[in-house]
């Protein structure tokens, strides 16, 4: 088992005639990712890597039923791309798009929220590296080769941290269920507590791992929700300790504007709520392989 | 991106939002006539930087008279303007705004953010106008008023009405008080602002209810559809290095130490930040060249972080995942001939390909320190930079 995506979860890519597009639903047929289809307006008819394109989002599900959407469309028109895919029935989407006006994003959550709960997509994302199930499916831009299988879940707010992470797991063999990024920016599709809560029920996953940074109030809410309803062991790293109030570093959600959003306020809510905090990026890899010892 | 002050009131009375009257000069003589234009005999000058906290440093004067106006004027124009908000360099002063004062009665916070929490609008308003909203939170907490917006249909007026009505307005203040609520959320949300801030919002002796100050930020992101607003930036008051970091799609902010960074992707880019700290040393600058790496971008960096002259030593942390190593081992390669760097590099490759990257490295036949680990490199960058310092040998090249 992993979360959101597996082996035969159907994929179809947003904007997938653009290079970036192009390159990265290669390699995600390479990985086994059950790529079906791809969606441009005016461009259906049309293949890419083999995989059929459609002008419209319906379109490609009414053909392919796929169930999951990667977006790959350019910031000004991405917001609509993910409620086209919302409302086609599409279950899980991925916005990799850096770079959509955060009142597009108010809008896109708005629109969801149209739906009921139990028809209502999931997205992760935008500004994010992707979600991988190693040994399973790719939805996403990461390295695929970092990550082994197995039964840490990871949860990231940053794309290359999180490759680090991986790689220090990696290189002490151990492995990952499901690593989903849940992008930099300020209003994103899915928080920490809203993967965690599906990690928790995963059972598979035994160990989870949330790496976080400065900025917004995700890291302290997720602390909430693991001291009241998570059972398995967490470890977490939050970037930022060095970085100045009041500025943005890079990521536009990754700014500290209130009580509670700087590092090390982050790193002292997590601990008082009984997760595991690595001290620094170098040992994020050894934090989690000590708890796992322990859990074992 | 931040606007100053009579923009941002320029902005807000286009949404219906009344401001006191008042016009900008870039010189004391200009400020002067500007005064005798508005008519009156009280006028505040208010220097025009992108900062809080004006007042308590000194830019923001009551003149009585044209003579006081000119004296005020001295004391701004050309100077840098330290407030708590500025950092000890300050933001140049290269404008004014003259304002004909009014009589205050009562002073209100108002302030519109993206509230990450509920992912939406906020409007918080306190009954405690003129002090900072963080002062406000501290000390007066019960104060404050909050109010979410539905983004599908906006402000609402009954929320205006709940918002005054707790401040404790009287009622027959009340049109004015919605009218300020709505034409502040209309232009929060027609222009993509991300910040409104209007402290104070005052009551006139004569029931006016006017924004004394304002304060706009808006979404870089969304500035593409917003070509009046981009032409409002004004980079006198920005870090140069940073616009032009900006200017180049590199995202840089400067601090205070003297080991540069150059990383990819923003978190690694903190966490490497991190390490230098841990290992002993201070980090000169947070950079983030973003996902991919190529050989122009690399070079871009380098001229970029070794434009801050308290730079000793540079580490290089690329995390290569789409691109491989030993096309960024390259770039770096290309970058340090072209740039003839005399300190200390030290270049950490992790990812894809990283074998061949590091063979490139070696074979270069530059003095490149070269690291496995994240914690290696930043151990590696600090030594290199206490050696330096021992050495003395500051030689720098462009």
């Amino acid at each position: 088992m992993s979360i959101l995506l597996d082996r035969d979860t159907r994929v179809i890519v947003q904007g997938i005639t653009g290079r970036m597009a192009r390159l990265h639903t290669k390699d995600m047929v390479q990985y086994g990712t059950n790529v079906v289809g791809g969606v441009v307006p005016g461009k259906g008819g049309e293949t890419v890597e083999g995989v059929p394109v459609f002008d419209t989002v319906k379109q490609a599900v009414e053909a392919t039923g796929a169930d999951a959407s990667l977006v790959f469309v350019p910031p000004p028109f991405a917001a609509d791309s993910i409620m086209e895919a919302a409302d086609a029935g599409i279950r899980y989407c991925v916005c990799i798009t850096d770079g959509i006006p955060a009142q597009d994003m108010i809008r896109v959550k708005r629109y969801m929220y149209r739906y009921p709960k139990d028809k209502r997509m999931v997205l992760t994302g935008p500004n994010c590296a992707g979600t991988i199930s190693p040994g399973k499916a790719l939805l996403g831009i990461m390295p695929g080769h970092i990550y082994l299988p197995g039964n840490v879940g990871i949860i990231g707010r940053s794309g290359t941290l999180g490759y680090e992470a991986a790689a220090q797991l990696k290189e002490r063999g151990i492995g990952v269920s499901t690593s989903v990024g849940i992008g930099g920016d300020p209003i994103n599709g899915s928080s920490f507590r809203d993967i965690l809560e599906r990690f928790e029920q995963d059972e598979d996953t035994e160990v989870i791992a949330m790496i976080g940074e400065i900025g917004g109030p995700q890291e302290a809410e997720a602390a909430e929700y693991i001291r009241d309803h998570v059972t398995k062991p967490v470890v977490a790293y939050v970037a930022g300790l060095t970085a100045p109030k009041g500025r943005t570093m890079g990521h536009a959600g990754a700014i500290i504007s209130a009580f509670g959003e700087s590092a090390s306020e982050k790193v002292e809510i997590l601990s008082a709520a009984g997760v595991t905090v690595a001290e620094n990026p170098a040992v994020i890899g050894e934090t989690i392989a000590r708890v796992i010892g322990k859990a074992a | 991106m931040d606007i100053h002050e009579y923009q941002a009131k320029e902005l807000l009375s286009n949404f219906g939002v009344a401001v006191p009257s008042g016009a900008l000069a870039y010189s004391p003589e200009q400020a002067a006539y500007r005064a005798r234009e508005l008519g009156g005999d009280k006028w505040i000058v208010k220097a025009q930087v992108h900062a809080g906290g004006r007042g308590k440093a000194g830019g923001v004067k009551l003149c009585n008279s044209e003579n006081e106006i000119h004296e005020a004027c001295d004391q701004m124009f050309g100077r840098k303007l330290v407030t708590h908000q500025t950092g000890p360099e300050g933001k140049g002063i290269y404008r004014v705004y003259v304002e004909s004062a009014v009589p205050i009665d009562r002073e209100i916070y108002l302030g519109f953010v993206l509230d990450r929490s509920s992912q939406r609008v906020m409007i918080v308003a306190s009954s405690e106008g003129g002090m900072e909203i963080e002062e406000i939170s501290a000390e007066r907490p019960d104060s404050i008023v909050r109010s979410i917006v539905e983004p599908a249909v906006g402000l609402q007026e009954f929320q205006a009405r709940e918002i005054a009505f707790n401040l404790g307005l009287e009622p027959r203040l009340m049109q004015q008080m919605v009218r300020t609520l709505q034409g502040c959320y209309a232009a929060f949300s027609e222009l993509d602002a991300t910040m409104v801030e209007i402290n104070p919002l005052v009551i006139t002796g004569d029931d006016r209810v006017l924004a004394l100050d304002a304060k706009m930020s808006f979404d870089d992101n969304a500035l593409f559809r917003h070509p009046q607003i981009a032409e409002l930036r004004d980079k006198s008051q920005e870090d140069p290095r940073e616009s032009r970091a900006a200017d180049r799609g590199l995202s840089y902010v400067g601090l205070d130490g003297n080991i540069g960074c150059i990383v990819n992707g923003a978190g690694l880019a903190m966490a490497t930040m991190d390490t230098i700290k841990l290992a002993g040393g201070e980090p000169a600058n947070f950079l983030d060249i973003g996902g991919g790496a190529s050989p122009e971008r690399v070079a871009k960096a380098f001229r970029l972080v070794l434009s801050d002259d308290n730079v000793q030593a540079v580490l290089v942390n690329i995390f290569a995942g789409i691109n491989r190593c030993d096309w960024v081992a390259e770039g770096v390669v290309q970058a340090l001939r072209e740039l003839e760097i005399d300190l200390p590099v030290i270049v950490r490759l992790a990812g894809t390909n990283v074998e061949e990257g590091q063979k490139i490295l070696a074979k270069s036949g530059l003095p490149i320190i070269r690291a496995t680990t994240l914690m290696e490199a930043a151990e590696r960058a600090v030594g290199a930079w206490r050696n330096d310092l021992t050495q003395n040998t500051k030689m720098r090249a462009v």
